[in-house]
């Protein structure tokens, strides 16, 4: 490869793509010269910015580039002149532009972890992803014994990333432990929650890191084959991981004697069909079995003991399986060395909603909400007041400003009456309505019930009726009492996580949000002026 | 119909005869025919083996699969969180103004079908509309009619 003296990355993630990205890749790749590089990557983060071009070595980084954009990119790295002033982001706060993108206040405050190759290698490049380490982990899981990995995963303190927040390493060991010989992997790659996109920009930005997890969960657990559940509304994702998983193949590192070891594990992609429920583990298993996405009823034995066709499998999020290879490389302290005493790592959020500085952050377990929305997310545009946040989507609750110095973790959010959950975090403003937004939660909640249990199916179902009703003026007094009492049965009687956290969008603005309730009952009047009253 | 048969029929042929290949079938058929007729679900039956109702239990509880053909211009407007917030609702009603039709309907003409998706995972650009494959992120009720230049309604806003 010749001197390149600068590497121009081009971010491909699905924010981008829409902005133009690919448009903007062709017209850099007919016009630019020797001495630079072009590289597709995936999502760099800051996707409201899109179409987003950083330059390496010197983290220039430009914002909304055009196709008409590139001619002044290139003048300016040919002659090493300056950057394109009109393309730099500009600091609403500070009222100035910057220039590199470690100085933006939206990644200054963050700790890139898990996301540390979103945005910076090819995805559809396996040599870029080894170029930064990729599949030494799995060989040196290879060097390890399989209950040497799962103490060490342990050890680390890893929680599952999917929003329940269970100790991997326990769900490891059930499975290891469970009889049989033959065992499953899953990815859980189908993430629901609407106002939620970390796990796409996983899959799409990092899908080598998913890849090496799971064969070293393969490896840990005694299971032979794999399988991601990727929602059908990511098709950028199933195409990144299929070939992602055929370079793999070819390297020798997913297959017959993975390294030329007594190790073989294959990968394949399976695509969700389009049903919420099936983020939960029973309903997964029962669509990849062909059915309808049923959770199984109670008493239903663990995935771990009997999963798919009946045999011990093991399933984890898209993060926890990205966070494995890391953990085995840099060891279970340096992972429990962040986060606070029972969240340990990073959490990675999709911050969206009203709030200056949209996108895709990782921060350590712990940091406050101020922190995520105020310093990373440049606090509320337009001059308007913060009102809430949404954490957990449709299972997570609305959190007031009284909470804005709540350290984020699985524990603390829980406690609030929120939820991590898959890790949306939609901010809004005084322009929100709570009972809408609790409406909205509701209506896509009862949309969503899979309709096998009463408590869910009608339950949600009533609970939407009434918030309906209270946004359209027709509220009664003894509604909110109504709301506490179906919300607590249903939480209580429901299946499955579907039903059990449904209400919490309900309960929690009840809780926090009450008198914006009353004021639609008694004073027929949307203090937001979101309902038509 | 014979046409689309054979074609489910060559689909078929790529599957063994395991159950839990029928989500992956029905979307291959979807992704060749833009649809799942009624006739595909029964020969999917015979091939797989299992009743003709099952099949079309698992293709009427999720939602990506279609029992109707749909429109060549499809519409979805994501109302995930963060594009609720950030209008969604109105740009639904811009939609359906333009096009004529409601949420989940197909237009006579089949030129449009207006659907609303749960998340693109495009929310940092909320609120957001996919037209076939497209995202159009951003959007507001000026960005929907541009969409849509040959609808009267837009000549109509537009003279």
């Amino acid at each position: 490869m010749p001197d390149e003296r600068y590497t121009v990355h081009v971010c491909h993630g699905t924010g981008c793509v829409s902005g133009g990205a690919e448009e903007v890749y062709a017209r850099l790749g007919t016009i630019a010269g020797s001495g630079i590089r072009l590289k597709r990557t995936g999502c760099h983060g800051f996707c409201q910015q899109g179409p987003v071009v950083v330059i390496e070595p010197d983290g220039i980084f430009y914002c909304r580039v055009r196709v008409s954009d590139v001619g002044d990119i290139v003048a300016s790295l040919s002659t090493e002149g300056r950057p394109v002033e009109r393309l730099l982001y500009g600091d609403p706060a500070a009222g100035r532009t910057i220039i590199r993108y470690g100085e933006i206040p939206f990644y200054r405050r963050q700790e890139r972890i898990l996301l540390r190759n979103c945005g910076r290698i090819d995805p559809e490049d396996i040599d870029d992803y080894l170029a930064t380490g990729g599949y030494q982990a799995l060989s040196r899981a290879l060097e390890m014994s399989p209950e040497e990995i799962i103490a060490e995963i342990r050890r680390s303190g890893l929680r599952g990333l999917g929003g329940a927040g269970f100790p991997a390493g326990r769900k490891w060991e059930a499975c290891r432990r469970a009889p049989g010989t033959e065992k499953f992997v899953i990815c859980n790659g189908d993430e629901g929650d609407p106002g939620a996109f970390q796990d796409r920009s996983v899959m799409e930005g990092d899908p080598h890191a998913v890849l090496e997890g799971m064969a070293i969960a393969g490896y840990a657990v005694g299971a032979a084959r794999g399988y991601i559940y990727v929602r059908a509304e990511y098709p950028l994702a199933v195409k990144r991981l299929q070939l992602a998983i055929e370079q793999a193949r070819q390297r020798g590192f997913l297959g017959r004697h993975i390294l030329d070891r007594d190790f073989s594990f294959d990968i394949e992609v399976f695509q969700g069909a389009g049903a919420f429920v099936c983020g939960e583990s029973t309903a997964l298993v029962s669509s990849m079995e062909g059915n309808r996405g049923f959770p199984k009823p109670l008493p239903r034995p663990r995935t771990t003991e009997s999963g798919l066709w009946g045999k011990p499998t093991l399933l984890n999020n898209v993060k926890t399986f990205a966070y494995v290879p890391k953990i085995i490389l840099h060891g279970a302290g340096w992972f429990a060395s962040r986060g606070t005493d029972k969240s340990k790592g990073t959490a990675v959020f999709s911050l969206t909603g009203k709030v200056a500085n949209c996108g895709l952050i990782e921060v350590p377990m712990g940091t406050t909400l101020r922190q995520i929305i105020f310093e990373i997310g440049g606090g509320i545009p337009d001059g308007k007041r913060f009102k809430a946040v949404q954490t957990g989507g449709p299972s997570g609750g609305c959190l007031p400003a009284d909470l804005l110095d709540l350290p984020v973790d699985f524990d603390s959010l829980t406690a609030a009456g929120s939820m991590m959950g898959s890790g949306g975090m939609v901010v809004v403003d005084e322009d929100t309505c709570m009972v809408d937004l609790a409406r909205y939660f509701l209506d896509f909640s009862q949309r969503e019930s899979c309709g096998q249990c009463l408590p869910c199916r009608l339950g949600t179902r009533q609970m939407f009726a009434i918030l309906d009703d209270i946004t359209r003026g027709r509220g009664r007094p003894e509604d909110l009492a109504r709301l506490e009492e179906l919300g607590r049965l249903v939480a209580r009687s429901s299946l499955c996580g579907l039903g059990q956290t449904a209400p919490n969008p309900v309960l929690t603005t009840l809780r926090y949000f009450r008198e914006e309730y009353e004021a639609h009952i008694k004073g027929r009047r949307c203090p937001a002026g979101v309902c038509g009253l | 119909m014979s046409g689309e048969l054979s074609l489910v029929r060559e689909i078929l042929a790529g599957y063994g005869k395991s159950r839990g290949a029928l989500i992956p079938v029905l979307q291959e058929v979807q992704a060749a025919l833009g649809y799942v007729p009624e006739g595909a679900m029964v020969e999917i039956a015979r091939h797989l083996g299992i009743p003709a109702s099952h099949v079309y239990s698992v293709a009427s509880f999720y939602a990506q699969f279609r029992l109707q053909p749909l429109g060549r211009r499809r519409i979805a407007v994501c109302r995930g969180t963060a594009c609720h917030v950030r209008g969604a609702p109105e740009i639904l009603k811009e939609l359906e103004g333009l096009t004529g039709i409601r949420e989940g309907e197909t237009s006579e003409d089949l030129e449009y079908t207006l659907e609303t998706v749960a998340c693109i995972g495009c929310c940092a650009l909320a609120p957001c509309v996919r037209v076939n494959d497209e995202v159009y992120g951003e959007m507001t009720r000026e960005k929907v009619r541009a969409l849509f230049p040959d609808s009267e309604e837009a000549h109509r806003d537009a003279g």
